[in-house]
């Protein structure tokens, strides 16, 4: 099945991409998401370990199964005063 | 009444938002601005870039909001947020609430900007001499 990932802030900036179509076996969850952005994006580590998930414009769990068409965002850190990433 | 949202990348006007929360069941208006500071953790900042995702921002506001409306009946609510590139000085977000008495103006207003802060998927990356960061906030 084929999903929507979109690319804010920190995530965009090391992926290099705004967003992208994953395609994804039938019953893939959230974790299952960040476990292949892993593997095809190491340097995303950081940022991911850090971040929520939300599809279609709500917070979900890892847990959460994805459906056909859904859209998949990764959320670093929105409050506080500590780091995400460093470039320079 | 229908509460002002935007998120923008042109400057905000202030007094669209506070017109936009007048009524004359209102007795008080609490306007809360945030500004770029020069400054952040020991280090000097240049200026600010803020992402957003936006879709997802106006409904997280949208929730905020309407968790105030329950909780301190407040129905004159604004919100705008920039985003983009902001210089210092620069106002980054305006929270505008309108209530009948100024008790709960404060605490919506309150609640508004530190819940908006830590749920709304806006961020901001600091730009200075040394590096940039994005940082949680």
């Amino acid at each position: 099945m084929k999903t929507r990932i979109r690319y804010f802030a920190s995530l965009r900036e090391i992926v290099g991409l705004s967003e992208e179509i994953l395609t994804l076996p039938e019953g893939s969850r959230v974790g299952d998401v960040r476990t292949l952005l892993l593997s095809r994006y190491p340097r995303l580590q950081r940022a991911l370990e850090r971040s929520t998930c939300a599809v279609n414009h709500g917070y979900v769990s890892s847990e959460t199964t994805l459906q056909e068409g859904d859209e998949i965002v990764f959320i670093p850190p929105v409050g506080g005063g500590g780091r995400v990433t460093w470039n320079h | 009444m229908e509460p002002l949202i935007s998120i923008t990348r042109e400057p905000i006007d202030r007094n669209v938002l506070i017109a936009s929360a007048s009524h004359p069941s209102v007795g008080g208006i609490a306007v809360f601005e945030g500004v770029v500071r020069d400054n952040a953790r020991g280090k000097q900042v240049s200026y600010l870039e803020y992402d957003v995702y936006p879709e997802m921002a106006i409904t997280q506001i949208r929730t905020i909001i309407e968790e105030v409306q329950r909780r301190w009946g407040a129905e004159h609510v604004a919100v705008a947020h920039r985003v983009g590139r902001l210089e210092i000085g620069e106002t980054s977000v305006i929270v505008v609430v309108a209530t009948p008495h100024r008790a709960e103006a404060f605490e919506a207003c309150r609640y508004i900007i530190d819940t908006l802060k830590t749920t709304v998927p806006i961020w901001k990356k600091e730009v200075a001499s040394s590096g940039e960061e994005w940082v949680e906030g």
